[in-house]
């Protein structure tokens, strides 16, 4: 990548899987969508309430910038997230107890869906103000070049979020301080349920990265391996000193935007469309022309996550709620530090 | 001790956390090249350096959200916010971020973050750049609202919040830097929980903050001249309120006037007001007044300006009112 405008659709990097990593790519994805359809069921039977925003469809985007991170590097997402806290590895018990509510959870019941949180992974959240994330990112990103950590902040975000205010001050802020960031912006098409060329004055959206000199490229969000080749490349020129970075995933929700969304704004034919494109069905395609999906091991697969899925869902039907003399806890930290030393 | 004005204790504060702790440093528009734009960090700049006395774009959000961010990674910001008004455009950082990160994490992450900040009226700028919100930031679980009011408290408040592990507002009235005040030569860092007793007296209690302190002790001194002894009550942190030391005063003198600078409606001045009937109601020898901002917007030609405001002949008046 060269500094200033390189969008055009990448690809070129999209190989065939080498065998055990395509499979552990193809592992990670499913383990999203079984997830999110075990929730839709869950929200059905009232386990699961409030909004939530599913991303079934945008999972080679999770899956693709995760593992181009390290344990120590940071994440900071939006509301639909579940997909990049699998992905980072959250355990799907504690992901699954959070959706329920439940003291277990990650956020032990207090976020929910939206506000999935972790600090061993370094999960700065479930953002759900749109671009909120963005400075906070920014932020963090700021400390570890203060401190002088090899450390990367990848900030995911939707294409509604560049309409804001936020995303150009970050943008900017980011590129002049040179700080380590990875902005990855997750383009469905759709802000909630406008679609972006009703919103936007200029809808290639990398070029708006770009004008603030940070080196932007397009990406197919629905390739997992083309997802991880640009992020591989964009997290090692971040660690190499070239500051931040800018992927425009360009992907697809085949759900609707929450379950309270009738998705009246979007064609059928459009989203059938997408669904031709879908990034599992891909991958396993590959995957077995490849050989590195044998017979049965599709199956084998679906059956080891099935049986994660249901233990998620055990574990957070076991599960108590946070009992209500605790609701005033964690407004302020509980430990006031020994003689007030930083 | 020392005579010294109030920007110049904010700036030693600033400059013995810099010393300090090297996690603390400094961002904010003008507040490097330009030296503040209150001049409170002038200097630093040259004495510290660019990586830690940090000019940022006119871009609030971004710069207050960096400051959450950076210290959710371990650092200790300072982040300057040039007028209350402006702290507008970072709403959405410090309310939807700052104040609301360790609870919706399960306690997983709280923010060390100091954020200062000018308010108040009294230099005709009109009505962007005069106002009192920090009754609005008073409203918000998560926060911690200091409004130091004398020499001492701009010296000695800033270390306390920077050890605080949750983030910090501190607003600093616009007409306090100039003033000059004694301070201690080994001055040493003051609480930041409670309510101070600046006059003491018996006949009524004057509440006030910040700004309107020194018009209620010129208010007081009028009043003592004519046989009335106020006690007059610095709250300096405006959350947590001190309620303890609002109402035991109240109980004594059986008479409160709550002066603010903010507007009356919906107002700080209100929850104290609000605190002391809850508490000691039938201690009140006459209702709770309150000498706040008239409700506009805040005009620019001074005579107006000075109208809008809480003044001592106000707060004389009010004492007289309740027959102290």
């Amino acid at each position: 990548m060269t500094k200033a405008a390189t969008s055009g659709q990448s690809g070129s990097e999209s190989g065939a899987a080498d065998g055990d990593r395509g499979v552990h790519l193809l592992r990670e994805m499913l383990r999203i969508r079984r997830f999110e359809e075990r929730c839709v069921e869950l929200y059905s039977r009232a386990e699961i309430r409030g909004f939530l925003h599913l991303g079934i469809g945008e999972e080679a985007c999770a899956v693709g910038v995760m593992e181009a991170l390290s344990p120590d590097d940071a994440v900071v997402s939006t509301y639909r997230e579940h997909g990049h806290a699998l992905a980072r590895g959250l355990s799907m018990r504690a992901t699954m107890a959070e959706l329920e509510g439940k003291v277990e959870g990650c956020s032990r019941g207090r976020g929910g869906s939206m506000h999935l949180f972790d600090a061993a992974t370094r999960f700065y959240g479930g953002n759900a103000i749109v671009a909120g994330g963005l400075p906070l990112a920014v932020g963090v990103a700021l400390a570890d070049h203060l401190r002088g950590r090899s450390r990367v902040t990848a900030c995911f975000f939707g294409d509604g979020a560049v309409a804001e205010g936020e995303f150009h001050e970050s943008m900017n802020l980011s590129e002049l301080w040179h700080l380590p960031v990875l902005f990855c912006c997750e383009n469905n098409l759709y802000a909630m349920g406008t679609a972006l060329k009703y919103t936007e004055s200029e809808t290639d959206l990398s070029l708006k990265a770009a004008s603030y000199r940070i080196p932007a490229r397009v990406v197919d969000g629905m390739d997992v391996l083309a997802v991880e080749a640009a992020a591989r490349e964009a997290t090692q020129a971040i660690r190499a000193g070239a500051g931040p970075q800018f992927l425009e995933l360009r992907t697809y929700r085949f759900r609707a935007h929450s379950m309270y969304d009738p998705d009246r704004y979007r064609d059928k034919a459009e989203i059938e469309g997408w669904k031709e494109r879908d990034p599992i069905p891909a991958l396993v395609a590959q995957l077995t022309a490849s050989g590195a999906l044998g017979e049965g091991g599709l199956d084998r697969l679906e059956a080891e996550i099935a049986l994660e899925v249901d233990d998620a869902v055990a574990f957070a039907e076991a599960g108590t709620y946070e009992p209500l003399e605790d609701l005033e806890r964690y407004v302020t930290s509980e430990a006031a530090p020994q003689g007030r030393t930083p | 001790m020392t005579a010294i004005t109030y920007r110049e204790a904010m700036r030693q504060a600033i400059r013995e956390a810099l010393v300090r702790d090297d996690r603390v440093f400094v961002m904010g528009e003008d507040v490097g090249h330009y030296g503040g734009c209150y001049a409170v960090t002038l200097g630093l700049l040259e004495e510290f350096g660019p990586e830690r006395i940090r000019d940022t774009p006119l871009s609030e959000s971004a710069f207050v959200g960096a400051g959450i961010g950076a210290a959710l990674g371990g650092m200790r910001p300072i982040v300057e916010i040039m007028t209350v008004n402006f702290s507008l455009l970072a709403l959405d950082q410090i309310m939807n971020n700052a104040a609301t990160l360790l609870y919706m994490s399960g306690g997983q992450f709280n923010v060390p973050l100091v954020i200062r900040m000018a308010t108040g009226a009294g230099r005709q700028v009109a009505a962007q750049h005069s106002h009192s919100l920090e009754g609005w930031f008073a409203h918000i679980p998560g926060l911690r609202i200091l409004a130091p009011a004398t020499v001492e408290d701009a010296r000695g408040m800033l270390w306390p919040a920077l050890c605080d592990p949750d983030p910090v507002l501190i607003f600093e009235h616009a007409m306090l830097y100039n003033v000059e005040g004694d301070l201690a030569d080994e001055a040493t860092p003051v609480d930041i929980d409670k309510a101070a007793i600046r006059r003491s007296g018996n006949d009524v209690t004057i509440i006030a903050y910040g700004g309107t302190l020194r018009t209620a002790l010129g208010a007081a001194e009028q009043l003592a001249a004519e046989g009335v002894e106020a006690e007059v009550i610095d709250l300096r942190c405006l959350r947590p309120l001190d309620t303890p030391t609002i109402v035991a005063s109240v109980a004594r003198t059986h008479r409160a006037v709550v002066v603010d600078e903010g507007w009356r409606s919906g107002s700080l001045s209100a929850e104290v007001a609000a605190r002391i009937t809850e508490g000691v109601f039938y201690d009140l020898d006459a209702p709770v007044v309150r000498v706040c901002s008239v409700e506009v917007p805040m005009p620019y030609a001074k005579h107006l300006e000075d109208e809008a405001i809480p003044q001592v002949a106000d707060v004389v008046a009010a004492v007289r009112g309740l027959g102290a």
